[in-house]
């Protein structure tokens, strides 16, 4: 069967997301995720952007978090003071899909850029609305490109805050909640150790061997749960390719 | 004769607008974010009275800030992201300027900069939070110590407190408010008594005019006061905030503007190619913004066959079917 890495991602995060969940979608593969997630697992969960627009139609994909597409049919149209009170609420399951340049064992994540600070190599968007996310939702989801420059042992700028060194120091910087819950890669999906809040290998798609992930993670990662995991059905791709994304704008891409 | 009477003093052009709001140096709030409602009409009347060393403060910007920044308006900027969605992931001059160091930053997060524009228009002097706490945006420092002595630049980043209301101890993030010079956005309505409506989202449009100095705000329509006061709870901002007021139908292409026409993708695409090379970029401005007179030559300029192609669906609010890659 045919799927390509993007269709593959969206789906392995879908299934992370329960009804009554709200999502926070970031773009490109986290917004084709987000919209996965409510068509095909759980109807019952909420898309919503950091830009204010809750819980739009979704009959068109949106191509940024402020795209018409984002304001069209929703149940609320707000702004981002708003948006930010929905994100860290305490009585809302909030989950944030978030995409990033790098990220480390502790899930971690840099937005901003390569090399030094004030004269980077390469210079990304930054945060936008990433940091807060990854500080305030009940847990967030990343998505990466599985490249060994990408998996570092230590990031060039430290823009999201995951289990941050580990154990129980995310708890320490006074984030009472929240933290990664799981990285989805075009290669499988890393969960972290309930303790040491270290990555593991969960899962590695159909076709891909444990080696080659190894191979492109730049910092040990424990390869022992690992498991193969399940190949997308005819229907999620259907969905996924007719209802989600008709226009073919992110399934297709690599 | 003046048909807007409540309003005289506040209708104006572009060129007037610029001359009489904006400055060398001055602090500027933009509305919009990323592809959507960036003021571009007035943004280009910037660029072409050559306005230089602008301090943009901005949670996402896109369009707007990259056209700024690659037309040499702007000297120091603080930020949360630089982006323009599919058609420049990160904006391409915005990218250029940081990499070859040829202006001062600062980043922040979007609830950051939300917060401080807040706290701006709140009258509060600083605003705490907890988001960014272990992040690098607390590590480092954009500004050098000389920079943080300039009119308009907070003298630190960040202050970090102890919750003084709880037993236990709690870090908390103290911002500096923002309170910029001038806060220019894009509407899509501002009625004949001047009050404003945005449709779809407002994004911080609000908190920015509200923690400005000065407010321009281009629009697609005026429209009676009789209808803007009919369904008053769609109002963004009274017109008492606003100090000048101009028409500029597709003010805001190549960005969308809810309910009025979706971004241009072509247009988008066509600049990401320019954008990415120094003599293109030139070109680019030479041809789009320089060599165009006034908005309405702009308007006719990008063709009424883009013009519809891009017009909204108005209750969807966007260009169903739109070709978008």
């Amino acid at each position: 069967m045919h799927y390509s890495d993007s269709e593959i991602m969206a789906l392995a995060a879908g299934r992370f997301v329960s009804d009554g969940d709200i999502i926070f979608a970031g773009t490109g593969v986290a917004m084709l995720a987000a919209t996965t997630a409510k068509r095909i697992y759980a109807p019952k969960a909420v898309v919503f952007f950091e830009t204010g627009g809750i819980d739009p139609a979704l009959t068109e994909i949106p191509m940024a978090v402020a795209d018409l597409r984002v304001m069209s049919g929703t149940c609320l149209n707000s702004g981002l003071i708003e948006a930010f009170s929905i994100v860290g609420h305490r009585r809302l399951r909030t989950i944030a899909f978030l995409g990033a340049a790098q990220i480390d064992k502790y899930g971690n994540l840099n937005t901003t850029m390569i090399g030094d600070y004030h004269r980077p190599k390469k210079r990304f968007p930054g945060s936008g609305g990433a940091a807060d996310a990854a500080s305030l939702a009940s847990g967030f989801i990343a998505f990466m490109k599985h490249e060994k420059k990408r998996f570092v042992e230590k990031l060039d700028y430290l823009t999201s805050v995951g289990w941050y060194r580990g154990g129980d120091s995310r708890q320490k910087l006074g984030l009472k909640r929240g933290g990664p819950i799981a990285v989805v890669t075009d290669l499988g999906v890393m969960k972290f150790d309930p303790d040491t809040k270290a990555m593991y290998l969960a899962e590695y798609y159909p076709g891909v061997t444990i080696e080659q992930i190894r191979e492109n993670t730049g910092f040990a990662l424990d390869t022992s749960k690992a498991q193969e995991a399940k190949e997308p059905t005819n229907e999620e791709l259907r969905i996924l390719r007719e209802e989600v994304d008709p226009q073919r704008l992110i399934c297709m891409a690599r | 004769m003046n048909i807007y009477p409540e309003i005289a003093n506040k209708l104006m052009t572009l060129e007037e607008a610029v001359r009489r709001f904006i400055r060398d140096g001055s602090q500027i709030a933009l509305g919009g974010f990323t592809v959507t409602r960036n003021p571009m009409a007035i943004i280009y009347e910037i660029v072409r009275q050559r306005v230089r060393d602008i301090h943009l403060v901005c949670h996402s910007n896109g369009q707007a800030l990259d056209v700024l920044i690659g037309a040499g308006c702007v000297k120091r900027l603080e930020i949360a992201y630089g982006g323009n969605g599919r058609y420049a992931p990160t904006c391409i001059r915005f990218q250029k300027a940081i990499e070859r160091g040829e202006i001062e930053f600062e980043d922040y997060s979007n609830y950051q900069m939300s917060l401080r524009f807040l706290a701006g228009a709140l009258g509060m002097p600083f605003i705490p939070t907890k988001s960014g706490l272990g992040s690098d945006l607390l590590n480092e420092e954009g500004f050098s110590p000389e920079v943080r002595e300039e009119p308009k630049v907070a003298n630190r980043k960040y202050e970090i407190i102890r919750n003084p209301f709880n037993r236990e101890k709690e870090d908390v993030i103290l911002l500096p408010a923002l309170t910029p010079d001038v806060a220019i956005l894009h509407a899509q309505y501002v009625g004949e008594d001047g009050t404003v409506r945005i449709k779809g989202l407002t994004f911080a449009d609000g908190e920015q005019a509200k923690a400005a100095d000065r407010v321009i705000v281009t629009c697609e329509e005026i429209v009676p006061r009789s209808s803007i006061r009919l369904d008053p709870d769609q109002n963004t901002l009274p017109p008492f905030f606003i100090d000048a007021i101009i028409k500029v139908p597709y003010g805001a292409h190549p960005t969308g503007c809810f309910t009025f026409y979706d971004y241009d993708p072509v247009h988008l695409n066509h600049y990401k190619k320019a954008a990415g090379d120094d003599d293109l970029f030139k070109e680019y401005l030479d041809e789009w913004v320089y060599g165009v007179g006034s908005h309405e030559e702009y308007i006719e300029k990008i063709g009424e066959e883009r013009l519809l192609a891009i017009k909204a669906d108005p209750i969807l609010g966007y260009t169903p079917g739109l070709e978008r890659k």
